[in-house]
């Protein structure tokens, strides 16, 4: 007996330093990109633009290229992902092979890696369809990734919806729409707001397939058919071809303080569901 | 019979205005569940076509070379036509499998651990930090990895730093959230019974963990473990940045060695012609990897379902 309590003792410490060195890996990158980074971040490297390919000057055109890509490709998934959740769980038979087709393939696009979506949206966004590397064609290819993400957050948000909202609202007379639109929505909006948040970061993060579609240009995107860059892209061509090390920390530091405020409002309105659940 | 038909139509005007406006309104519900059928067939297009197109340009150069040469050949050298991605097809693996060596035993500690063993405060303090992990960029790992991971193993270890190893690293950080997250949520999904049970039996706690709740939650484990290769197998930024990209098998870990994402990426910019086409079809590679992991989850998810009926 007593040898028995020292194995789960043991085994207990060790269960901690597991949950420890998590901890650890996530604070020591966080705290040395933000050591690192917050000594060249000032209102001129935000505002300015980069000169000599980015060894001298701010970042400017990089965020531009950011909040563009990130807010083109959320318009364009936003409606398509919410509206595809809302088909599935209001319209849909419950078997029908149409919504089994279509969770396949969302589960399927929320696996394929992002370097396929960037071949896929550079030969049918950039050359098939003639879009250049531009905005447009990194938001579009941007919004097919986002999609499984906004449209599965959406599904579990419709699907929390007390099921007598629906009831009542088609006993007073409401019409299927009037009821998705005024009843469902509304009350599954925490949840879908969450899933935009959570795309919001992928958006902001993600490289390869913007490089492909997007390009790396350095000039200032002016239109939706200009080439740009993003942080993301600035920090992998700062780094790996040796041009600034101080301002790809710069970059660094200012893509991880996004992630994580970013991820605060996620948590919060993901707080916000589950606080109202509980008190139905 | 004729005031039974005149009490319908008042009744109907009575409720639903004209007929006009019924008929009008009938339309739009009609038009706005077309709309959103269309919405929700967009994902279904969007992978015939992405299938379509990646299979366009890169099936022609397989089935040129065959597909046993272009994925065992090692020879890759674009400029005189050898296609051969041999040596990526195996540096995939072999970063893979050496991040889900070290990534999959800590991950399944650290979602037990918030499932069952942490206080709840812990547990949920556990979970923001996974959710911020999932949440920083490839990039930034990456970043991380260049300017940290490689100049310590350079320093310690030898070699030129950039090598299987870091990949490993930070590869293995990088799928910790989707292991954790899918396992947590599956042990944590076992009845209570189960755990009520083997206590009431005389188990300890570690005992009923290790042969009662982690067997119970066994197929969720999988496909964490499933999703965590497919996206290692697919993650690309962080990889290219830290491993030195040689297209050469390498003989240890602290050898350098190209994936075939790393390999896209980095030939991307200029290939053209027959080298673009086999990008692409280092694509389908990619693409046919990924849907068969996917596959696979399905086929657990049948077995799983019929299991408890």
């Amino acid at each position: 007996m007593k040898t028995f309590d020292w194995k789960e003792k043991l085994l207990t410490v060790l269960f901690w330093l597991a949950a420890l060195a998590v901890v650890g890996i996530l604070f020591s990158i966080i705290g040395y990109i933000v050591w690192k980074g917050i000594a060249v971040v000032n209102l001129d490297f935000i505002l300015e633009a980069p000169s000599r390919a980015g060894r001298e000057g701010g970042i400017s055109i990089a965020i531009v290229g950011t909040v563009y890509l990130t807010a083109v490709s959320l318009a364009i998934a936003t409606p398509l992902g919410v509206g595809t959740a809302i088909y599935l769980e209001e319209y849909a038979r419950r078997r029908s092979k149409f919504a089994y087709l279509v969770n396949l393939t969302s589960e399927t696009l929320a696996g394929v890696p992002s370097i396929v979506f960037g071949l896929f949206g550079f030969v049918f966004f950039v050359i098939f369809l003639g879009m250049g590397w531009s905005v447009l064609s990194g938001s579009l290819t941007l919004a097919i990734m986002l999609l499984p993400t906004i449209t599965r957050t959406a599904q579990e948000a419709i699907l929390a919806v007390p099921h007598e909202y629906r009831e009542n609202s088609l006993a007073l007379g409401a019409s299927k729409w009037q009821t998705v639109s005024r009843i469902i929505i509304p009350s599954a909006l925490p949840g879908i707001v969450t899933g935009i948040i959570l795309s919001i970061g992928r958006a902001v993060g993600e490289t390869a397939a913007v490089i492909l579609t997007a390009g790396s240009s350095l000039g200032m995107p002016g239109g939706l058919f200009d080439p740009a860059r993003t942080m993301s892209v600035h920090l992998y061509i700062l780094a790996t071809e040796g041009i600034s090390l101080e301002r790809a920390f710069g970059t660094a530091f200012l893509i991880v303080i996004l992630v994580i405020v970013i991820n605060y409002f996620a948590n919060l309105s993901l707080y916000r569901l589950s606080h109202s659940r509980n008190n139905r | 019979m004729l005031i039974d038909e005149a009490g319908g139509e008042m009744s109907r005007d009575y409720f639903a205005g004209n007929d006009a406006d019924l008929v009008r309104r009938k339309l739009i519900e009609k038009i706005i569940e077309k709309l959103l059928m269309f919405s929700a067939g967009i994902s279904i297009l969007a992978i015939v076509l992405i299938s379509l197109f990646i299979f366009a340009q890169g099936l022609p150069l397989i089935s040129e070379i065959g597909i046993r040469s272009f994925l065992f050949s090692l020879d890759w050298s674009p400029s005189r036509g050898e296609f051969g991605i041999g040596a990526m097809f195996i540096g995939s693996l072999v970063v893979t499998f050496s991040a889900l060596l070290w990534a999959v035993p800590l991950s399944l500690t650290v979602a037990i651990f918030m499932a069952e063993i942490a206080p709840a405060k812990i547990g949920e303090i556990m979970a923001g930090i996974v959710e911020l992990l999932a949440g920083i960029p490839s990039v930034v790992y990456g970043f991380f990895g260049l300017i940290i991971i490689v100049p310590f193993i350079r320093n310690n270890l030898g070699g030129n730093g950039m090598s299987v190893l870091a990949g490993a690293f930070i590869l293995g950080i990088m799928i910790l959230p989707t292991i954790i997250n899918i396992s947590r949520d599956s042990i944590v999904a076992v009845p209570r019974e189960y755990k009520e049970s083997s206590l009431a039996l005389g188990a300890t706690y570690y005992q009923t963990i290790s042969r009662v709740l982690v067997p119970a939650a066994k197929s969720g484990i999988i496909t964490a473990i499933i999703l965590g290769t497919g996206r290692a197998i697919g993650e690309t930024m962080a990889v290219v940045m830290v491993t030195g990209n040689a297209a050469i098998i390498p003989e240890n870990i602290l050898f350098p060695v190209r994936t075939m994402t790393s390999n896209i990426v980095l030939e991307m910019g200029y290939a053209v012609g027959d080298h673009q086409a086999a990008l692409f079809a280092t694509g389908i590679v990619l693409f046919v990897f990924i849907v068969v992991l996917n596959l696979v989850i399905n086929i657990l998810k049948a077995v799983k379902r019929n299991e408890n009926i």
